[in-house]
Parts: C-alpha cells; sequence; structure tokens
C-alpha cells in the first residue's frame, strides 16, 4: 500500500466543451446559425425571440430549445407564433448543458437557417456552459440597473452580443444607457451592443438584420 | 449554484483516473480555479463535502488554488494581472488584450493510494 501522486492536469468542463465543439461543428455545417440567450428571469428574452420570430419568418426558418427549471409556457409561446419549439424542463437544474442539447439534435430539421437556445433565467450558471452556439447574447433589461455587467462579469465577458431590453422604459427609470454599455465594454471591449424594445418593436429589425448578416458570414465560411 | 454539477463532473473523472491506476483510495484532490471561472471556492468545497460521502473519496480533501486573472496586451506585450476584470491595458490604455489565465477550472492532481 502506498500513497501516490498523480497529475491529471483535466479540465473539469472538458466533456461539456466537447460535446458543445461536435454540435457547433455539426450544426453550422448545415448552415444553421445557433444562438444562446442568457439573462437574469423575466429580461424578455422569450418576448424577444416573439418578436425575432415576427420579423425572421416566413424569408428564414427557425426553431426554438427553450429551458426553463418548470412548464412548458415559453415553448407555448413560441409555438403560438407557428414557430417549432423544444421545451427543455431542467427539474431544477440552474443552466442547461451541451448534452441536453444534444439528445434534441436527431429532432432539429436540417433545412433550419436560424436555431436559438433560451437558456434558464439566471445570470449566473449558464455563463459556465458553452452550448455550441455560434453567437452568446446576454440580455440586460433596464429595470435591472446599469450597473450588472461588472457584479456578473462571466456573463458579459463569455458573450458575443449585449442586447438592452426595455428600452422604453429608459425615461422612468434611473437606468443610463451609456454607463450599462461602458460597464459591459470594460470587461468585454468587443462585445456588440444592441437596444430594443420588443413590444414596441423598436430596435430589433437592426437586430435581426445583424443575425441574418451573421447567418451568410457562417455560411460563406463554411462554403 | 452551479457547483454541484461540476463537483459531479469532478467524481467522473476521479472515478476514471483512479481506475486506470487501479488505485483504492483518494487521500486528497487539487483544483487549480480561475478568478473568472464562474464558481465560487467556498461552494466547491461543500459540494464537494456533500458528495464524496460513501465514495473512493469519501475521506479526502479538496485543495483549491485559486488563479488570477491574467492577461497580455497585444500592443505593448506586457503581461499584468487584472483583479478587476477591467480589460484595459495598465500601460498603454489598449483594449486589444489577450486573456492567458484566470477562466479555467482545472484538477491538478490528486494524492492515492495503490
Amino acid at each position: 500500500m502506498t500513497k501516490k501522486e498523480v497529475l491529471v492536469l483535466e479540465d473539469l468542463l472538458g466533456s461539456n466543451k466537447k460535446i458543445a465543439t461536435d454540435i457547433r461543428k455539426k450544426l453550422s455545417q448545415k448552415g444553421i446559425l445557433t444562438v444562446n440567450l442568457m439573462s437574469s428571469p423575466g429580461a424578455g428574452k422569450t418576448t424577444l425571440l416573439e418578436s425575432i420570430a415576427e420579423r425572421l419568418t416566413p424569408d428564414h426558418k427557425m426553431a426554438v430549445i427553450e429551458g426553463d427549471i418548470e412548464t412548458e409556457r415559453d415553448a407555448d409561446r413560441i409555438r403560438a407564433k407557428g414557430i417549432p419549439a423544444w421545451q427543455i424542463i431542467t427539474g431544477g437544474a440552474c443552466h442547461l448543458e451541451a448534452k441536453m442539447i444534444g439528445k434534441l439534435f436527431p429532432e432539429i430539421p436540417p433545412d433550419l437557417d436560424f436555431l436559438f437556445i433560451e437558456n434558464v433565467g439566471n445570470l449566473v450558471c449558464p455563463a459556465s456552459y458553452d452550448l455550441g452556439e455560434n453567437i452568446r447574447c446576454v440580455l440586460l433589461s433596464t429595470p435591472e440597473g446599469d450597473d450588472k455587467p461588472k457584479k456578473y462579469p462571466k456573463a458579459f465577458t463569455t458573450s458575443d452580443w449585449l442586447i438592452i431590453t426595455k428600452a422604453d422604459l429608459v425615461p422612468l427609470l434611473p437606468f443610463d444607457i451609456g454607463q450599462a454599455v461602458k460597464e459591459a465594454k470594460d470587461i468585454n471591449p468587443s462585445l456588440k451592443v444592441f437596444s430594443v424594445s420588443a413590444l414596441k418593436g423598436k430596435g430589433v429589425e437592426e437586430l435581426v438584420g445583424q443575425l441574418i448578416s451573421t447567418l451568410k458570414k457562417l455560411r460563406k465560411d463554411n462554403a | 449554484m452551479h457547483e454541484l454539477s461540476i463537483v459531479a463532473n469532478l467524481f467522473e473523472i476521479l472515478e476514471e483516473k483512479v481506475r486506470e491506476k487501479r488505485g483504492t483510495k483518494i487521500f486528497s484532490v487539487k483544483l487549480q480555479v480561475g478568478a473568472l471561472a464562474g464558481v465560487v471556492p467556498e461552494f466547491l468545497v461543500t459540494a464537494f463535502d456533500i458528495y464524496k460521502k460513501d465514495t473512493i473519496a469519501s475521506e479526502a480533501e479538496l485543495e483549491i488554488k485559486e488563479v488570477p486573472l491574467k492577461v497580455q496586451c497585444k500592443d505593448c506585450h506586457k503581461v499584468m494581472v487584472k483583479d478587476d476584470f477591467i480589460f484595459i491595458c495598465d500601460h498603454c490604455g489598449s483594449t486589444n488584450l489577450k486573456t492567458l489565465e484566470g477562466t479555467e477550472m482545472i484538477l491538478e492532481k490528486m494524492d492515492i493510494e495503490i
């Protein structure tokens, strides 16, 4: 019986990263742009997706994977717009993992243009899990306050796009869009910023334009 | 609070490595956790102590080496530690920085009985 030191040097999230890399490769090869939406609960992820759906379809085909701790409510809202949606009920887990997306893989239509993944509402845990997305978006709604980026750095440093939602409420709130953008860009200078009001339809057109040009770039890079 | 999920992943790796080495028991486990790894080291220890019961690591202690966020400026090439996570070069003001370490979560080593 001897005591032995074993050097391992293995990434604790290595198995998630491996599955995510495989998902990203397969979906990209099919010409599908995958977008992971993260935010705190109630920031407006589902409302934004409804507003995006109205503008992307019928010219483009999209589908949505909804992650929630409980209920099919969000998937039902998306289906009501005529968009295919799958609900992942995590039963308590605070984030989605790549293997959950992998399980749905056989059901994803190969002729899609966009696959949106609406993560569990939580600004902390989802940030650690690559789901195989091409674009990671973090949403920050104006009632949450402009001081959130530095309080939740992982979500903002790992994202490609910041979408400030409920922008129409700014006149009613002590929310300074310039300050929110500065906070976010201090910790992630390459972040692309959008400001929208999904209910009023403001700013969504620009976001949809960016989604379409990103899809074209993905397909060009794959060609 | 996804520390328990991460500890579950840790145990998958530990069990596999111990099997490979034909070990019988784990005495200690050491992790490297970056300042921007998105986890709370204290919660990892708590989750580890809950999870280890009735496993090969039931008497093991978890040690965590916290790794600060280290970046290199791509313009002036200086290396610096960023405790505030602000991606602006302390020397030349550039925002063109490359992360060298501080986002990782790695199982560095373990002491086992063979």
